[in-house]
């Protein structure tokens, strides 16, 4: 009993809030677009029956014909890759520096990764705004030091998405390596410098190899709503920055299609679940291996 | 814009658990209301005002035709308005209630016709024009003294966009708006629907599209104002109130609009109230507040537009009803044109084309 109840729980969780939203989403993408409130037909005002037999998949025929649809897709994965390699640049050496920080000092490390968390997400992309301007605190800086002489145009390019998406997911990848890497015992360093390796390579035969589930976790954590991204494209993107979060917005706001978004945004979680999937196995394999 | 989206789902959130009968939600366009009006509301009715902002009609109609979208007067575009009309989006206004009705301006109420033709849905907050805003300084630098900056060809002609792309230019996000004014500016009709002739501007924004450093739909206004641009095409009040901000931040930027002498789009914004507004008696009483001929002066002041008030302009600033930017003299009001919306396959193409030209597939 108490069992049944416990795998319940989150089954229902999944079912009130993936399953069912999911379910209406690919309702609307089967239906039509129409000039009214709500704007597609058929609705489940229409009876059971007519909703059924009116559904096809006319606009997931639709994505395959334009070109438009698969480019944003893959524009999209190509900057949520480069994005995660970048964080997880950046993020592996804060979170080695920090689990290797005097315990004393750890308090107040792990404070400072969280710490922007306490400001608004939009307002921090929003300064952004103001550091990559051209008229910004970064161009002002490099020419105050003489580096350059003209202002660099960084805002409003892929380059500023780059830095927006690495800046705000960098807690994400930074908490999952520390913890694995707070996990480790110093002791194993040591043994393999004692039998012969060079610091360098116990990193990388010991400490990487060991801290790899951070690194997954981490990146899967970046990875995920990077690629849906929308707010920071929209805001630190130029015109040319093409993604499928505003593909998306395009097609239900611009367009007033929900269908035709309902089907961009099924396919969407459908590329994010074979990579989850895929991963949830090879996690499942390596336990049982393991056991 | 997202934080707009945020604010009112917040407040979509607080709605669900109370429904006060003395409060009225307000939907309108950002930068576009004196303030202090909101307050005054407030005091001379009673009524508790929760006042929202959006910047795209876009993100609005969406909300309408979501349906429940919690507010109780919104301010749709011409085009939209009509488009919402057809889906039922809106309740007819109770004249009876708007007893400031006689204050309206015959002149913008027969323009309003084609887009809501009994008159029996709307009625006109501001209407404006879209044109250029520059920078004068910056430009004359880049282009020399006799920069066409009265003609489309500023902004739509490669040659002088490759050199106004070292300062820097913004489009509005707003196919519906850009589309007319190229066609304006090849010699066509301005508001045809012929998937042909609109293909026509096409190329010419391809051409241009590289040199557009962003298009967006209302951070030009701080932009021009902070001399992070030198050109804009933007809605006339946007680029009026640029000018003021960058007067007052005394930067030595002076901002300058003109209606493009190949035609400009003259577009109306509308106060209607949503087929499920939660309190409508409220919302009467805000239209009533809004029609009162020294308010919309008011609010006319204070974000440069025109408005559809005749009595109001008694009211009105030298500096807004004197400015022809504001107030277009006749002859230019004979060269602004209006827009129809378009049907959804055109939209469709217009939306797609606008995508190819901003980022090239």
């Amino acid at each position: 009993m108490k069992r049944a109840t416990l795998i319940l729980v989150p089954y229902l969780w999944l079912l009130v809030l993936f399953l069912a939203p999911f379910l209406i989403v690919l309702k609307i993408s089967l239906s039509d677009a129409a000039l009214a409130i709500p704007p597609y037909t058929p609705t489940l005002k229409d009876g059971i029956g007519a909703l059924i037999a009116e559904l096809d998949f006319e606009n997931f025929i639709f994505l395959t014909e334009d070109d438009l649809y698969w480019k944003a897709y893959l524009s999209s994965l190509r900057i949520a890759v480069i994005s995660t390699l970048l964080t997880l640049l950046v993020g592996y050496p804060i979170a080695y520096g920090m689990a290797r920080a005097p315990d004393e000092w750890r308090a107040t490390l792990m404070m400072l990764v969280i710490l922007p968390f306490w400001t608004s997400f939009l307002i921090r992309v929003y300064a952004w705004m103001g550091i990559l301007s051209n008229e910004g605190l970064l161009n002002q800086l490099l020419i105050w030091l003489g580096l350059i002489n003209d202002p660099l145009t960084i805002l409003n390019t892929n380059t500023a998405v780059y830095i927006g998406i690495v800046y705000t997911y960098l807690p994400f990848m930074i908490l999952p390596i520390y913890a694995a890497l707070d996990r480790l015992d110093s002791s194993l360093d040591e043994a393999a410098q004692d039998l012969g390796c060079t610091r360098m390579q116990a990193f990388w035969l010991v400490t990487i190899p060991l801290s790899r589930n951070g690194i997954v976790a981490g990146s899967f954590l970046v990875f995920i709503p990077a690629l849906g991204e929308f707010v920071i494209p929209s805001l630190l993107g130029g015109s040319g920055t093409l993604m499928i979060g505003k593909v998306l917005w395009e097609e239900f706001f611009n367009n007033r299609d929900w269908p035709v978004a309902s089907a961009v945004a099924v396919i969407l979680l459908l590329i994010l679940v074979i990579p989850i999937v895929l991963f949830q196995r090879n996690q499942q394999k390596q336990q049982e291996a393991e056991q | 814009m997202i934080n707009r989206i945020l604010s009112s789902a917040a407040a979509a959130a607080l709605l669900a658990g109370t429904a006060l009968a003395d409060e009225v939600r307000v939907y309108n366009w950002s930068d576009y209301i004196d303030e202090s009006l909101l307050e005054k509301f407030e005091t001379e009715t009673g009524i508790e005002l929760i006042y929202d902002v959006f910047d795209s009609n876009e993100v609005l109609e969406t909300k309408l035709l979501a349906g429940g979208s919690g507010y109780d007067v919104v301010v749709p575009s011409g085009t939209f308005l009509q488009r919402q009309i057809t889906a039922g989006a809106f309740q007819k206004l109770d004249m009876s209630k708007l007893t400031n009705k006689d204050n309206m301006w015959d002149v913008i109420n027969d323009r309003l016709k084609k887009y809501d033709p009994e008159g029996a849905y709307a009625i006109n907050y501001m209407w404006g024009t879209t044109g250029i805003g520059v920078n004068a300084g910056k430009v004359k630098e880049v282009l020399g003294e006799d920069a066409p900056v009265d003609s489309l060809a500023l902004v739509l002609e490669p040659s002088n966009m490759e050199k106004l792309s070292e300062c820097g230019v913004h489009f509005l996000d707003a196919p519906a708006e850009i589309i007319p004014a190229t066609l304006a500016y090849l010699g066509e009709d301005p508001d045809s629907q012929d998937p042909d002739v609109i293909a026509k501007t096409e190329p010419v924004l391809t051409a241009i599209a590289p040199y557009v450093q962003k298009f967006h739909s209302s951070e030009y206004i701080n932009a021009l104002a902070n001399g992070d641009i030198c050109v804009a095409i933007g809605w006339s009040g946007d680029i009026l109130q640029a000018r003021d901000r960058a007067a007052e931040a005394d930067n030595g930027v002076e901002i300058e609009y003109y209606a493009p002498k190949e035609g400009a789009l003259m577009w109306f914004d509308n106060m209607a109230i949503p087929v499920d507004a939660p309190n409508p008696e409220a919302a009467h009483t805000f239209l009533n507040f809004i029609m009162d001929a020294q308010n919309m002066a008011a609010a006319s002041n204070y974000v440069y537009y025109a408005n559809g008030n005749k009595a109001s302009q008694e009211f009105l600033e030298k500096d807004v009803i004197g400015d022809t930017a504001i107030y277009p003299d006749e002859a230019t009001l004979e060269n602004l044109y209006t827009t129809s919306p378009y049907g959804p396959k055109v939209q469709r193409t217009v939306t797609r084309m606008w995508t190819k030209i901003k980022s090239g597939t």
